[in-house]
């Protein structure tokens, strides 16, 4: 079995699909990133209020 | 990097790469938005992750990229004339109007969504402001309308200090301002400088630039008049919490040859700048961009300096 010859259109626009891809996993890396970020910075928070509190 | 390059593939195939839609961006002026809200972002007097502190830069550079994208759109006509841009993806075939218009309006959306995820609401409201002055107020309506497009323009670029300090701070400050100011202040002599050499381009593509409306003896008193305004701003700087002697000395010594530069300006008549081939504006433009890097170098120096006991006052 062989693989169809790809069409002139995704040779022609190769570099702007990997472009477009690896941007869009670059921003799924920095969401997630983002939020860990975030959750870490609620649990100090938290912990500080608690330790405050007593 | 140029704010115009282009692919040359793009060029033989006529179809758009990554690289001009990069390019739509104008990173050039991108890397100044970067730079500058980097530096309002440390030394604001408040830490922030650095995973957030970089994702909030990020959306800043993108949102900026945005009105960049947005500009080019809207001044797609006289783009074609002027030999400065006519280089640029749209002038040049290589990007539809349509496509620079949709590409600009999504990436603006979404760095203020994203920024007021990552940071806050009054930081995503700014650079909101932001896209908006230099999209409306600067693009469609100053820009070929009054000769004071440049000085009331400039407002748009002296917002990315103030959004970075509003990252960290979550407001806006005596110091973030003043940084907005020196900002504000230092652009029309830096715009107008270039104008002197950029001698036809504005003309033809009929934008009402100080040279064309008032002549190349005004703006040549209007950069030394505005340079005397901007040089209380600048040193003035070095009086308040973010600034100290580190700030102070370098200055001093940047507005004593900013002021030097100006003054030479203002001095020349056109027959000496036509025989050196206009030598003294072009070093006054490029000293005003050493001059602005310089600053707010200098503000960040400052804040480093600050946890060994040599930060400000």
């Amino acid at each position: 079995m062989s693989f169809p010859e790809q069409h002139e259109l995704h040779k022609r626009r190769f570099g702007r699909n990997l472009g477009l891809g690896l941007a869009l996993v670059a921003l799924g890396v920095l969401i997630f990133g983002l939020t860990m970020a975030k959750q870490v910075a609620r649990t100090s928070d938290e912990t500080q209020t608690v330790q405050d509190q007593n | 990097m140029s704010d115009a390059s282009l692919n040359t593939a793009s060029i033989e195939t006529g179809e758009a790469g990554f690289g001009d839609y990069f390019a739509l961006l104008k990173p050039r002026v991108m890397s100044l938005v970067v730079f500058t809200a980097l530096v309002g972002l440390l030394a604001a007097p408040v830490a922030v992750h650095p995973i957030i502190g970089f994702a909030s830069i990020l959306f800043i550079a993108i949102g900026g990229g945005a009105s960049g994208a947005l500009n080019m759109w809207w001044d797609a006509d006289i783009d074609r004339i002027m030999k400065r841009t006519r280089n640029r993806p749209i002038p040049a075939g290589i990007i539809s109007e349509g496509e620079a218009f949709a590409f600009g309006i999504t990436l603006a959306v979404m760095a203020v969504i994203m920024l007021a995820l990552a940071a806050n609401p009054v930081a995503a409201g700014l650079l909101a402001f932001t896209i908006f002055f230099y999209v409306v107020i600067y693009s469609m309506w100053l820009k070929r309308w009054t000769p004071q497009n440049i000085v009331i323009g400039g407002a748009a670029g002296a917002f990315p200090p103030m959004i970075g300090w509003a990252v960290a701070t979550g407001g806006v400050s005596m110091e973030s301002l003043l940084m907005f100011a020196l900002i504000f202040m230092w652009t029309p002599p830096h715009f107008w400088a270039l104008c002197l050499f950029m001698k036809s381009d504005y003309k033809e593509a009929g934008v009402p630039m100080l040279t064309v409306t008032h002549g190349r003896r005004a703006t040549r008193v209007h950069i030394l008049v505005y340079t005397l305004f901007l040089i209380p701003v600048a040193i003035g700087i070095g009086f308040t919490g973010i600034g100290g002697p580190v700030y102070l000395a370098i200055a001093v010594l940047l507005n004593a040859l900013f002021l030097k530069g100006a003054w030479d300006i203002w001095r020349r008549d056109e027959i000496q700048a036509e025989t050196d081939g206009y030598r003294t504006e072009k070093r006054v433009f490029t000293l005003s961009l050493f001059y602005l890097f310089g600053h707010f170098t200098a503000i960040l120096l400052q804040s480093m300096l600050a946890p060994y006991g040599l930060g400000g006052w």
